[in-house]
């Protein structure tokens, strides 16, 4: 009885795609995502589960899988990254000001990690978040060497890999519970990549025309652009002002440091708030002296000491690969050296108020 | 709910689990894949179970965490199971709970890169006969804390053992209802600090080779401030004379090697019946916040600081101030065991020798002051111990 009702079901399902699209009529329906595994309570095994790519190997996501990018990304020892939304059929996102998209139950973000260019591509991980009844569920998924399948890694992974640049990396898969430990806020999973300050205006816009975003919020699309700041292929920056260094600086620490360094976040204690829209300079660092940070301080006084790089904790921690030193201290084995750039550059212009100290500051101090 | 996935995964060969992971008690053996199966056994267990270590030495390459509620970890014994960090590649701490009512018991961690067990925001956690080791005793590459609980509320350490932390082998912060008891501070910077915190019990430890023995710190600029309530009794607080290896930047990178108990800021603070013996600086010392700040919400200040009846053998006699040479020699050759810096309030039993230092303000340091004999009140009532210590219910766990 149970196969020839799934047939029909089936049936039925093929019936009203045929009828809601004519001009396909005949062909194959499309493949649907599995959305009962992604609101049910299981640990799926295997990413093929959920159905949200056509073929094995994941390179061709399935119609309803939303791509997406980030103004300013999370840096991952230089990994690529694929990343798409997923929401059920019917539903809608919320804006919530300038910050987090608040996404509809049964919602996926989908994100693989990959390195390598055209066919010489290799995934390495798929993460994925869930979004239950009950709450966000965050978990990895680790790819096999034939690139075939990508199965659960509940305990993560520590894997050797080259880069394509020729660079040995001890790369880390992380397990659920560190999955959680970035992706938390006030002991709940959240999201920490799409906001919409940092997603572009133009696919918010598409977004909402679609009915998929229910409006494109006021402080969308304000965080900089990474990749636009930098020449191609080296740590050196397009020339910009000392003032959009600073805001380039302030939206690295706030894609990369804040979702722990926040009121409510992993490292509440420190007293540390890198977030995008703090405003006092002690609380983000300027001669603010750390609390736990033990040798992490490498024998400096203070996060950040203006006009002083190198006397500057946070630099320090950027700057360093040691567990107990290295920040952050999930999700990377190598320094970004562009990142460390950068934040040597803000910090070396830095006046004691933790504004920009250069000719175009004061132009505008002067204008007011 | 995850049970019944538990058992599909296990029927699916998936989880390769000596025991089956559906029980209450999972059992984890040392071996390949041990940093695999301890990690999946800590995510994948339920509220009640056991995980047990068997002893053995195991091989960790990274950090650990738990955030489920209510689990115990268990070893043979703090000698008998040995989870080796040395090899440590990533985290910052060997073992990171972020979950409720959790016991962790009889078992060590060797190495950390970072700290040792960080319990962050788990509130009433249980250590009990854990040992955390840095094997190559003082240096400023150890980590910082040993066992670092914070922003929590019921803590219980009991019976632990901590060498080398290069910044505090017990650390409690922002947390409350906290008692650290029957435990040895060996060779850290600071043995057992208690840090930003209210209602603290310390007591019956040994805090012994560290640069301080016992501090009680209240820190500005923190999520929370307004330490206190704090008795530290009964501890025996024996040649704390190691120098000073925090890594400059940190608050105990300032502590003067051969410092007893030292209670910096902090509203409430009674020691009392301790034996204090060769700490060469001070054996009790109380002071006021000392670096610049801004921060309203902050009492710089130590206040109803009571110095009980205490046991105080040779110390004070090397102090590392500047000008103690001559200091200790005008006080008969050493300086006497309680020094005050002479900023908020200190009562001190009668008979209680010590000396001040009559500061007018705070951040004036030893070059502002203007040293006489201790001359303070003797406390007016008895101290106030209501809702000090972890709650009764966590004692309940490990009897």
């Amino acid at each position: 009885m149970k196969p020839a009702f799934a047939f029909l079901g089936l049936a039925a399902g093929a019936l009203a795609l045929a009828a809601a699209m004519p001009r396909d009529a005949g062909a194959l329906p499309p493949p649907m995502v599995n959305d009962a595994l992604i609101q049910g309570d299981s640990l799926p095994r295997a990413l093929g589960d959920y159905g949200f790519f056509t073929d094995g190997a994941a390179r061709n996501p399935v119609g309803a899988l939303k791509p997406y990018e980030l103004n300013t990304p999370l840096w991952s020892d230089g990994a690529d990254k694929l990343r798409y939304i997923y929401l059920p059929q019917g539903t809608q996102i919320a804006a919530d000001g300038a910050g987090l998209l608040q996404f509809p139950v049964g919602s996926a973000i989908i994100k693989t990690f990959a390195f390598g260019e055209g066919e010489e591509q290799r995934f390495i991980e798929t993460r994925l978040l869930l979004h239950r009844a009950d709450g966000w569920v965050a978990l990895p998924y680790r790819w096999n060497a034939e690139q075939t399948e990508a199965r659960l890694a509940l305990a993560g992974a520590r894997i050797a890999l080259t880069t394509p640049a020729g660079d040995e990396l001890s790369y880390r898969i992380p397990n659920k519970n560190q999955c959680k430990s970035c992706h938390s806020k006030d002991g709940e999973v959240v999201p920490i990549g799409p906001r919409a300050r940092n997603m572009s205006g133009e696919w918010l816009a598409d977004m909402h025309a679609h009915g998929a975003l229910d409006r494109v919020p006021e402080g969308a699309d304000s965080l900089p652009v990474w990749d636009a700041a930098w020449n191609a292929g080296s740590n050196d920056y397009a020339a910009h002002s000392a003032t959009a260094t600073a805001a380039l600086a302030r939206a690295y620490l706030d894609v990369n440091c804040a979702h722990c360094h926040q009121p409510g976040g992993g490292a509440s204690n420190s007293g540390l708030d890198l977030r995008w829209e703090q405003g006092d300079a002690f609380a983000y660092g300027v001669n603010k002296p750390p609390v736990a940070a033990g040798q992490g301080a490498g024998g400096l006084l203070v996060s950040i000491e203006p006009g002083d790089p190198d006397a500057s904790i946070l630099v320090h921690r950027m700057n360093s690969n040691q567990p107990g030193v290295a920040m952050p201290e999930l999700g990377r084995s190598t320094i970004d050296q562009r990142a460390v750039a950068l934040m040597r550059d803000w910090i070396a212009n830095m006046g004691q108020d933790g504004a920009a100290k250069t000719a175009d500051n004061r132009a505008q101090g002067d204008g007011e | 709910m995850i049970r019944n996935s538990l058992a599909a995964l296990t029927a699916l060969g998936l989880l390769a689990s000596a025991a089956p992971v559906w029980a209450e008690t999972h059992t984890i053996s040392p071996g390949e894949g041990a940093q695999e199966r301890l990690q999946e056994a800590l995510i994948l267990a339920e509220p009640g179970d056991v995980i047990m270590l068997e002893a053995g030495h195991y091989t960790l390459t990274d950090g650990l965490s738990l955030d489920v509620d209510g689990v115990t970890v268990r070893g043979a014994g703090m000698d008998g199971t040995v989870l080796d960090f040395t090899s440590q590649e990533g985290s910052g701490e060997g073992l990171l709970v972020t979950s409720d009512d959790v016991v962790l018991r009889d078992f060590a961690l060797e190495n950390p890169k970072g700290d040792g067990i960080k319990s962050k925001g788990a509130d009433n956690i249980v250590y009990y006969r854990v040992r955390v080791t840095w094997t190559g005793g003082p240096n400023p590459d150890n980590g910082a804390y040993g066992i670092y609980p914070v922003e929590s509320t019921g803590v219980l350490v009991d019976g632990v053992k901590v060498t080398g932390a290069a910044d505090a082998g017990v650390y409690v912060g922002q947390s409350e209802k906290i008692t650290v008891r029957n435990s040895i501070a060996e060779a850290n910077v600071a043995g057992i600090e208690i840090e930003n915190s209210r209602d603290a019990l310390v007591e019956h430890n040994i805090a012994i080779r560290n640069t301080g023995g016992i501090l009680v710190f209240d820190l500005p600029g923190l999520p929370k401030m307004g330490g206190g309530n704090v008795v530290v009794a009964n501890n025996l607080v024996v040649s704390n004379d190691t120098a000073n290896f925090a890594p400059p930047g940190n608050i105990v990178a300032g502590v003067l090697r051969g410092t007893g108990i030292m209670v910096m800021a902090n509203d409430g603070v009674l020691i009392e019946n301790n034996i204090l013996e060769n700490n060469p600086t001070a054996p009790v010392m109380v002071i006021a916040y000392t670096e610049e700040y801004n921060d309203e919400r902050y009492n710089a200040l130590p206040l109803n600081v009571v110095v009980g009846a205490n046991t105080y053998g040779r110390g004070g006699d090397d102090p590392q101030i500047e000008g103690g040479d001559m200091l200790a020699a005008a006080f008969g050759g050493s300086l006497p065991p309680v020094m005050w810096d002479g900023l908020g309030s200190l009562y001190a039993v009668e008979g209680t020798a010590g000396w001040s230092l009559n500061l007018m303000k705070p951040g004036g340091g030893f070059a502002a002051a203007q040293p006489s004999p201790l001359d303070v009140y003797a406390p007016r009532e008895a101290f106030d111990r209501t809702g000090i210590g972890a709650p009764a219910e966590l004692d309940e766990r490990i009897r």
